[in-house]
């Protein structure tokens, strides 16, 4: 029982992540009907701000300090952040302590702006062209965007830690009356999973109960329609695409301290999330959050040593093997559409 | 016993009853109209004519054999050709390649690899849809990227490689929607023409009553999924039921 | 000639003519010179070259025919790779034997791919293709270790049990790929004043393999056959409603393809006797994408050009370092000489995959033929302006048209 319970929790921060990217994927190929394949980047990038606000907070001036000297008799030179000596050690230090949620303020705006940039500089051109033209196209600028990141970040995993009063360990066993140590689960993974669930819930309730998410909703299921009713629809999807963006940017944020950033963590979640989408029924919002809990779960109970005992090397294909088997039987995916995407 | 039989065929959409009881018999070589009001089932009654449909009861039987169940290319290849309300060309390839492949199709079957053999030596299909192109009076045009012809021209190109396969069934639907009025009388001159020239039995979908009554020998009306009445164009015109359902308006 | 037309004739001739004089052309600077750095001529590259070359042909006839865009092809490469391994370790070090192991392996690898994800059209084939190659992946990373030596990648040891020929050689190292005895690393140098030429056997090999399956792209493109799937992309509603069925088509041309990567891989491991997991990873198959599209998709010459191009950029840019840039200005003045350089600098050395994202975004943008379109764009210019100043000359007697 308990080790059932650690695979779900285990497979719950993929899971989110998972959720998250699909999502933002669906709402742009739902609204814009375009396949964008630099999804991935903008995910990675959203994790590079969390690295960058923690680098800006780590700004340091040095100053040598006479009365202390290191091991060769030098004065030593003491290194002080410039938040610290604005804001003192105290409250500078839990700033410095807290870069990565406070990067979610400071990445959402980046994130829009980045969103808005590409889709009225590049995407707009790709409304008309084939699917086979918009991957390309987005493939191309995946790459772009994640050699600018290698060239100022360099290819090495950037570690950024959580806030230390969320880097312990949660004993679930001990909270659900199981043995004590048999489940444990680190804060981190479940504050990525809550604030995963406050975005889903947020973009639900932004599409569910504004006019503006209605008058989306509406252009997702029929486009030319909603344009005949007078309603500029482009301008909403436009906005829509810097929503997205702004979720795959967050995922990423709050994904740092899980997974060190590299530049091509994009990548290596892009094609997962594509499955995800695939599985959940391209172009249903709730299928692709449903399907990328379901996979990540599914992806973590594959990795047990009874499982994989059994099936060797089925965690590194589980996935890829659902995907398949749900596209050949189910072609619309768990939760998708008629009529989106057949031919 | 006409080549193309309906019987009872019924399908419902959920709570909607697309087709109920329909029964329909094309006679051989003859020119059989469908009409009916926006919504009375045309497109449903076509697409299980060509078996994309398959219905929840009924049979509809092509020269003794059923066709439910049976992709286009299986269709296809009993004699049935259709011709699409857009038309369905291969907008890629020149005139005289779009013709050239409906050729091959009749002579080679669904499937042959033939990839080392030369297009450019294949002397016989070439004649064969150079002589059809000459007949629909495009053979200047052959050359042409096809999607960059007039819509007339694409229509003329696809009837003319439906019947470069002889087929014995040529079902069209809708042919001159979203036409010129020169274009669509081009495309009834064609088809009479090929109607007096060849055997070959035409089913028509329709809704320009201009093009119906120039074509048709008999005539089904379709109301609300089910055939209202069967006769030939002159009976129909003064027919008080078709009046009422549906030339009533026009009229 | 050979069954084609004049004007394919010409093409193939001109390609074969580049392909074996490459030595030569791909060498124009003298070995001390300070051009030397563009030269291209050694035999590791332009090995490189003609294999890619392989690749992105066999790729074009899925893509550029049918326009099925495949996200999975590497895998095929790799499992060529593995088999031609795998057959110099148990076989013999000829590589006939090895090569051709690889395009069946390949092929029927492709058969299994393509049964299963041609029952899906656009961006679902597109997925269907990467899952499987990142499946491949992942299992030859893995659980297949015992096939695919995992991490490590596929070796050839010193105690290989080699049924024809010996495990080791008389001095004790692991013999050498071969074609019956014409060992694949040898080189013939031939020194003229300054120059280098280097000719090499396994490029020789690949680029005889090369034009083979350059001429059979040409018959296929010219075929009936081909035909069939030229209308698969253009009008697939219209090929089944001609009693065509259009998936066995685009089967074939998969399979097909796959067969052109798996040779690609097998020739890879004829002339660097190993295989890794990484060949198959889906950047490997992106790979290919972008040598077909910046060459020109479903043109003849596209993919082959594409693939050179990327294949000889991607190597005089990573070459060239900061130094280098530093020579190069060096007869600016200094302030401007650093600008440029600071500018320049992100997009060579490490920064090529930078520059060749942004050079593929354009192409794909404006330049939706590739390379190819964009010399016929020029042509055209050209052929327009001498024709303009005809006319020129000629609108006094005659109207113009």
């Amino acid at each position: 029982m308990d080790a059932i319970i650690l695979q779900i929790l285990n497979g719950l921060d993929k899971g989110s992540a998972y959720a998250l990217i699909a999502l933002g994927l669906t709402l742009i190929f739902g609204t814009l009907g375009v396949v964008n394949f630099a999804h991935g980047a903008l995910f990675m990038i959203g994790a590079f701000c969390a690295v960058t606000l923690s680098k800006i907070f780590n700004l340091s001036y040095e100053v040598i300090d006479e009365s202390q000297t290191d091991f060769l008799g030098n004065p030593l030179k003491v290194k002080t952040p410039y938040v610290e000596s604005w804001f003192g050690p105290e409250l500078g230090g839990a700033i410095i302590d807290w870069a990565v949620p406070l990067a979610i303020l400071f990445s959402i705006p980046i994130m829009i702006a980045i969103g808005f940039i590409m889709e009225r500089g590049l995407i707009k051109h790709f409304y008309k062209r084939p699917h086979a033209d918009q991957i390309l196209v987005t493939f191309g600028l995946a790459i772009v965007l994640q050699e600018i990141i290698k060239y100022f970040y360099g290819a090495n995993p950037i570690p950024t830690p959580a806030p230390e009063a969320l880097t312990g360990s949660f004993d679930f066993g001990a909270f659900l009356g199981f043995q004590a140590n048999a489940v444990i689960y680190p804060y981190w993974r479940l504050v990525y999973f809550a604030f995963a669930a406050v975005i889903i819930g947020g973009v639900f309730a932004f599409l569910q109960f504004t006019t503006f998410g209605m008058v989306v909703r509406a252009g997702m299921a029929d486009r030319e329609t909603v344009g005949l009713l007078g309603i500029n629809i482009d301008r909403r999807f436009t906005i829509m695409f810097g929503i997205a963006a702004a979720v795959a940017g967050l995922a990423g944020v709050m994904y740092a301290p899980i997974n060190s950033p590299n530049y091509h963590m994009g990548m290596d979640f892009l094609v997962l999330s594509f499955v995800v989408v695939v599985v959940g029924g391209m172009g249903s919002l709730p299928g692709a959050v449903l399907a990328g809990f379901l996979l990540g779960i599914l992806e973590s109970f594959a990795s047990m040593n009874e499982i994989k005992s059994i099936f060797p090397g089925i965690d590194q294909i589980i996935i890829y093997l659902v995907a398949i088997i749900i596209l050949l039987t189910r072609p619309r995916g768990l939760m998708g559409r008629k009529g989106v995407m057949e031919d | 016993m006409g080549i193309l039989e309906v019987k009872n065929v019924n399908k419902r959409f959920g709570g909607l009853q697309a087709l109920g009881d329909v029964n329909l018999s094309v006679a051989e070589n003859s020119c059989h109209a469908i009409i009916g009001p926006n919504g009375a089932g045309k497109s449903t009654l076509l697409n299980v004519l060509v078996g994309k449909l398959i219905p929840d009861t009924g049979s509809v039987m092509f020269d003794g054999q059923s066709v439910l169940g049976r992709k286009p290319f299986e269709i296809n290849q009993m004699g049935i050709s259709r011709v699409f309300q857009t038309p369905e060309i291969f907008g890629d390839l020149s005139v005289l390649e779009n013709m050239m492949i409906p050729i091959f199709a009749k002579r080679d079957g669904s499937f042959r690899m033939h990839a080392i053999e030369s297009s450019a030596q294949e002397k016989e299909i070439i004649e064969k849809a150079e002589a059809m192109l000459e007949d629909l009076n495009m053979a200047d045009k052959r050359h042409f990227h096809s999607a960059s012809m007039s819509r007339g021209d694409k229509r003329r190109l696809e009837i003319g490689m439906c019947l470069a396969q002889n087929p014995r069934l040529l079902l069209l639907d809708e042919p001159t929607a979203g036409m010129a009025r020169a274009d669509t009388n081009n495309t009834i001159d064609l088809l009479k023409q090929i109607k007096d020239e060849r055997d070959i039995t035409i089913a028509i979908i329709e809704h320009d009553m201009h093009v119906v009554f120039s074509l048709a020998e008999r005539i089904t009306v379709l109301a609300q999924g089910t055939p209202l009445v069967e006769d030939t164009p002159e009976k129909i015109k003064g027919h008080p039921k078709v009046r009422e359902a549906y030339l009533g308006e026009a009229a | 000639m050979f069954g084609l037309d004049k004007k394919d004739t010409t093409l193939l001739i001109i390609v074969a003519a580049l392909t074996l004089a490459a030595p030569f052309l791909l060498n124009p600077f003298p070995t001390d010179s300070a051009m030397a750095q563009f030269n291209a001529g050694y035999p590791d590259l332009m090995q490189r070259f003609v294999i890619f070359g392989i690749f992105a042909i066999g790729f074009n006839i899925l893509f550029g025919l049918t326009g099925y865009l495949s996200f999975g092809h590497a895998a095929f490469l790799g499992v060529g790779s593995y088999s031609a391994v795998w057959m110099f370790k148990l076989l013999s070090m000829n590589v006939l034997p090895a090569i051709l192991l690889s395009v069946v392996v390949a092929g029927v690898f492709a058969l299994l791919i393509g049964f299963v994800s041609l029952r899906r059209s656009g961006i679902y084939f597109s997925i269907l293709t990467l899952a499987f190659a990142q499946m491949s992946f992942n299992l030859a990373y893995s659980v297949l270790t015992p096939i695919t030596n995992g991490e490590t990648g596929l070796q050839l040891t010193l105690d290989d049990p080699r049924v024809l020929g010996s495990s080791s050689t008389a001095d004790g190292s692991i013999p050498v790929t071969n074609l019956f005895g014409a060992e694949m690393r040898a080189t013939y140098e031939m020194v003229v004043g300054p120059w280098n030429f280097q000719f090499n056997t396994g490029y020789y090999l690949s680029a005889i393999l090369m034009l083979l399956s350059f001429y059979l792209a040409i018959r296929i493109f010219r075929s009936p056959f081909g035909m069939m799937l030229r209308a698969v992309k253009s009008n697939q509603t219209r090929m089944n409603y001609t009693g065509l069925n259009s998936r066995p088509y685009t089967l074939a041309a998969f399979v097909i393809s796959g067969m052109y990567a798996g040779l690609a891989g097998g020739l890879m491991a004829s002339m660097d006797p190993l295989a890794g997991a990484e060949r198959m990873q889906w950047t490997a198959s992106g790979e290919v994408v972008l040598m077909t599209i910046l060459g020109g998709a479903g043109t003849l010459i596209g993919p082959v050009l594409g693939a050179g191009f990327i294949k000889y950029f991607e190597n005089i840019f990573s070459k060239i370092n900061e130094g280098i840039l530093h020579s190069w200005f060096s007869f600016m003045p200094d302030g401007l000489e650093d600008t440029l350089i600071a500018l320049v600098y992100p997009f060579i050395g490490k920064g090529w995959h930078l520059t060749l994202g942004i050079l593929f975004m354009l192409v794909v943008i404006f330049l939706p033929g590739g390379l190819v379109e964009g010399g016929q764009r020029i042509g055209r210019l050209f052929r327009r302006k001498k024709s303009g100043q005809e006319t020129d000359k000629s609108t006094q007697s005659t109207p113009a048209e």
